[in-house]
């Protein structure tokens, strides 16, 4: 044992430092922010932002070259065989960053709205976003892990940090407890995982179940109960009924533009994780997860678009929008597990992977326009708070139908292109009953989508309307805004190439 | 040379047209209008040019053009008019524009007319689409301006009738996207690749019965909401009520067609076999939709509403038209989407102008028009007889065609459809009878008569009852060859016989 240990047999794992450049980038940009925000006075207005979206866009260049040099020397693994650097890593990578630039440029105005400019919130969205690509590029179960707390760790404090208002606390303590709570179950999954197949390494978890197919009774009872804490705890991260009851709350009460950033990066690391470690690590339970995962989307689906229907906050709506786009990503996942045994070339791996990223920049938008319309306070997000923002802000509106339809999956916008990728492939392995089940759910969730255009452009004005707080858009999240419409229109009309691109 | 892509105008021309109203100021509102209307009368002038240039005796797609779009599914946008397509887009084409000029919406004419235009492209393009993910597309865009127009200018209890609208068909259309997708991957096996064409997939591919048959049921469910057939027409009434009368005028006339249209085209052509042995289901929903509607009419204290169920009825004949499988039945059934949408059409303008005047629909409400405004009531009164399809007015031919046509196939379904006939006589004379004869008392005495514009609109309208009535053989002649093949290709994917046509009753026409 001490032999071991000594210093000349001990060496660390060649290390490939340019493969990691968006990471360092991430880390680099919000350490600077941390340290040298903190000992200068403060900077310029928008320059947080703008340093912010700066670093978010060198991480995604950085992935784009990487993406390149995989085409030629195709995938590989990182760190010792603790890494992927992939096309589906490098997508979810951009993906992120994506999500990144979104939210810093939602967040810019909105601090200063409220009274709390500063670096901290946009150095927590690098570190977050650094957590969600290490999460998404994991192959062992350890540095998944890692990643995840990084990430949790980074949103629990953005959830609880407009310190003004009490529901952003009572959002931040609900989620790191809840939160918490589900890391456990992963972390119990890992274990039981580790036990039966003696490895934390997808690859070699992989090997091991697939060389030894007969396990003893015990061994077995080990790994189904790890498979099974391993979804519990990557479901509740993409908040799939019945693990969903944290994110209604959540995402009212957090920072609307928080609460973009935890729709959209929170949600892609997690599913992320959870193709690699059911698609890489785990192909030989498919059988058995499979049903599991049928349950929970159909579950997600049903509740997300059926909860929706009753409620009358646009946060709350939109967060249990968010979940029944996660019953559409597991429809997705759903699919992969059919033949799982492929690992990430599965049938619906890609479509997962598009929609994350289609759906990133869908709910960068749509809440860049709650983000205008809570007003100051943050306060304002119910129906109507949005009554006549056709008559008073006729291109604001405009823009938020296009989302809304968007993401209600109608035709020409890029929600229904991800949509029917998930579907498409839910039909390709004969899933013909999920596929049925996700587009009548689509309807239900149509009907709420239908109430806040009706407030926008239909509902009569009544009194005191006159009397609110006017609209804001400020230019940064007027460009975030129109970013966002212009790629659903875009994709809507030409999918073409993106389709071409996931990998 | 490269050919004027004519079909790919009529999609493009009314969007673009939308997006300049959209962008024209609302300072200038008569700049809105001309442009709006500018643009519709363009797409009206190409597609009666495209009926100018359809060659008559020719059954296959003329005008086609394809391009490739999203090549990775291997979707093309890919569109073309046969005899059943082609009076629906010039029917398409000629409401819009007077939809536009003649309907005064209220308020907010510029929005109102965007989102009129991108109906009018997205109807056009379902008609014109010979690609299932295309179809798709313009079936389901067609539902957001529609839903804009009956909630942003309809009438009292807009909202709900709107967002019913919504959700009714989307749910259809659910269950046909899986449908078009399953479709496409099933049929990769007959055309060795992916693809949503749906002549390519018509042509080659052969589903096993059962398989074809969950399909077929798949569109089918999406056009019966679309019909509407019964049980699944309760949205309907709502609607039409609901919607201000240029949303009725088209949703009567052009939109209900999308899918009478949808099970010609993706039901029977595409699904042979399964349409074939779905016969005796969608007979038996035809009829009772002709005799609930009409009598669901009759019941009515709303005149709009009454109109609204006559559809239910009118729509029923073409349902049975389609499935009795006979040439002269599809032939009146086509012929009948047409005529319903002009006679339809007519009836809710006629309606929209009583509430403009008098601010009720109430039939009880009303009395003794005849007396104070005797045009309007003679415009009525030729607009109704074309409804209740009076011989020598458009709405016999269609009617009339189907019931022969479906004789021989369908007869006791046809015996009692032509009860509906006289339900249809019953119900809307009645009201005739309520609304215009007797003495007006003192709230009908003002009732003004038919301004000139308003005639001006009817004109056109009444025009088309009394040609398309007394001479119909243009339109038999051009829509006649495309049947003849869509049954011939029936007859040869499925065990149907075609039967020999019945009696050479009405080659030129339903003079009576």
């Amino acid at each position: 044992m001490g032999a071991l240990l000594a210093a000349d047999t001990l060496h660390g794992p060649k290390v490939d430092w340019f493969a990691l450049t968006p990471l360092i980038i991430l880390l680099g940009g919000a350490m600077v922010l941390l340290l040298v925000a903190a000992l200068t006075p403060a900077w310029p207005k928008r320059a947080y932002a703008l340093f912010t979206v700066a670093v978010g866009t060198a991480a995604a260049v950085m992935s784009f070259i990487l993406w390149d040099r995989i085409n030629h020397q195709g995938a590989k693994t990182l760190v010792g065989d603790a890494m992927w650097l992939d096309k589906a890593g490098i997508w979810i990578a951009i993906t992120v960053c994506v999500g990144v630039v979104m939210a810093a440029l939602l967040t810019d105005d909105y601090l200063r709205r409220e009274g709390i400019d500063g670096p901290e919130l946009y150095s927590l969205y690098l570190l977050a976003a650094l957590g969600a690509i290490v999460m998404a590029s994991a192959n062992d179960l350890i540095v998944l892990f890692l990643g995840l707390e990084i990430l949790s760790l980074a949103l629990y404090v953005m959830a609880a940090s407009h310190r003004k208002r009490a529901d952003s606390q009572e959002s931040g303590l609900k989620y790191f407890i809840l939160g918490g709570f589900s890391s456990a179950f992963l972390l119990y999954g890992i274990a039981l995982i580790y036990g039966s197949s003696g490895s934390t390494n997808l690859g070699r978890i992989e090997t091991y179940f697939r060389l030894n197919p007969i396990l003893d009774h015990s061994k077995e009872t080990l790994a189904l109960a790890g498979v099974a804490l391993l979804i519990v705890g990557l479901a509740f991260k993409v908040a799939a009924v019945p693990f969903h009851f944290w994110s209604p709350d959540v995402y009212q009460g957090a920072p609307t533009p928080v609460t973009a950033f935890m729709a959209s990066v929170g949600k892609a690391a997690a599913f992320a994780a959870m193709l690699r470690v059911l698609l890489q690590g785990l192909p030989h339970w498919a059988q058995d997860y499979r049903p599991a995962i049928w349950t929970i989307a159909v579950l997600t689906l049903v509740g997300g678009s059926v909860m929706a229907v009753v409620q009358t906050n646009v946060k709350r709506m939109l967060a249990f929008s968010s979940i029944s786009h996660a019953g559409y990503l597991l429809v997705g996942v759903e699919a992969a597990a059919h033949d799982a045994n492929k690992g990430l070339a599965s049938t619906g791996v890609s479509s997962v992977l598009m929609y994350l990223l289609v759906y990133t920049v869908l709910v960068g938008g749509t809440f860049g326009v709650v983000t205008a319309v809570s007003r100051t306070g943050d306060g304002a997000t119910d129906l109507a708070g949005f009554r006549g923002l056709g008559r008073s802000k006729p291109a604001l509106a405009l823009g938020m139908t296009v989302l809304l339809l968007a993401q209600a999956g109608v035709p020409l916008t890029s929600g229904f292109v991800a949509k029917f990728g998930v579907i498409g492939d839910a039909v390709r392995v004969h899933s013909y009953a999920i596929a049925i089940i996700a587009m009548v759910s689509a309807v239900i969730a149509a009907f709420l989508y239908l109430r806040i255009m009706i407030s926008m452009w239909i509902a009569e004005p009544e009194a005191g309307d006159d009397a609110r707080e006017a609209v804001r858009v400020p230019a940064l999240l007027c460009v975030a805004i129109t970013l966002s419409v212009g790629f659903t229109l875009a994709i809507g009309f030409f999918p073409d190439w993106l389709i071409h691109a996931a990998p | 040379m490269i050919e004027f892509p004519i079909l790919t105008m009529l999609v493009l021309v009314p969007v673009i047209g939308s997006v300049l109203v959209a962008l024209v100021s609302k300072r200038y509102p008569d700049l809105v209008k001309v442009t709006a209307l500018v643009t519709s009368v363009l797409t009206a002038g190409m597609s009666i040019w495209l009926l100018a240039a359809f060659k008559t005796n020719n059954a296959d797609f003329q005008f086609a053009s394809q391009h490739e779009w999203i090549k990775a599914w291997g979707i093309s946008w890919h569109l073309g008019v046969d005899g059943i397509s082609i009076f629906l887009v010039v029917l398409t084409g000629v409401l819009f524009p007077l939809v536009i000029a003649g309907i005064d919406p209220h308020h907010d004419h510029k929005r109102y007319l965007s989102w009129m235009l991108l109906l009018e492209a997205g109807v056009m393009g379902s008609f014109i689409s010979l690609d299932l993910f295309l179809f798709f597309v313009f079936f389901e865009i067609v539902l957001v301006p529609m839903y804009f127009l009956i909630g942003g200018w309809g009438y009292d209890n807009r909202v709900y009738a709107a967002t019913k609208f919504f959700l009714f068909t989307m749910i259809g259309s659910a269950f046909m996207l899986v449908g078009i997708i399953a479709t496409a991957v099933l049929a990769k096996a007959d055309n060795g690749h992916v693809t949503f064409d749906l002549i390519k997939i018509a042509e080659n591919a052969s589903f096993a019965a059962g398989t074809g048959r969950w399909l077929f049921f798949a569109f089918a469910i999406a056009f019966a909401v679309k019909v509407p057939l019964f049980p699944l027409h309760t949205w309907l009434p709502d609607a039409h009520t609901q919607a201000p009368t240029g949303g009725s005028v088209i949703l009567a006339g052009v939109l209900l067609k999308m899918g009478t249209y949808g099970l010609l085209r993706f039901g029977v052509f595409l699904f042979p076999e399964a349409a074939v042995w779905a016969r005796p289901l969608f007979l038996t929903l035809a009829v009772i939709g002709i005799i609930w509607g009409a009598i669901a009419a009759t019941m009515q204290t709303d005149l709009k509403r009454l109109v609204a169920y006559s559809s239910v009825a009118h729509l029923g004949f073409i349902v049975l038209g389609t499935f009795a499988l006979t040439a002269t039945a599809i032939t009146g059934g086509v012929m009948q989407m047409v005529n319903h949408g002009i006679s339809t059409g007519a009836l809710f303008i006629l309606v929209g102008m009583i509430y403009d005047r008098r601010h009720t629909r109430e039939i009880s409400k009303l009395k003794g028009l005849q007396k104070v405004a005797p045009i309007f009531a003679a415009a009525f009164t030729v607009v109704m007889l074309s409804s209740i399809g009076v011989p020598g007015l458009n709405g016999f031919v269609g009617e009339f065609m189907v019931l022969i046509g479906s004789f021989g196939t369908a007869r006791w379904w046809v015996v009692v459809a032509t009860a509906g006939v006289i339900l249809a006589a019953l119900y809307l004379l009645w009201a005739y009878q309520r609304v215009f004869h007797g003495e007006p008392d003192e709230d009908n005495k003002s009732f003004a008569e038919l301004k000139w514009k308003e005639g001006m609109l009817l004109l056109p309208f009444i025009g088309l009852i009394v040609f398309c009535g007394l001479y119909p053989k243009p339109m038999i002649d051009r829509i006649q060859p495309s049947v003849d093949k869509l049954l011939e290709h029936v007859a040869q994917h499925s065990d149907f016989k075609i039967p020999a046509p019945a009696e050479p009753v009405i080659s030129n026409g339903g003079e009576g």
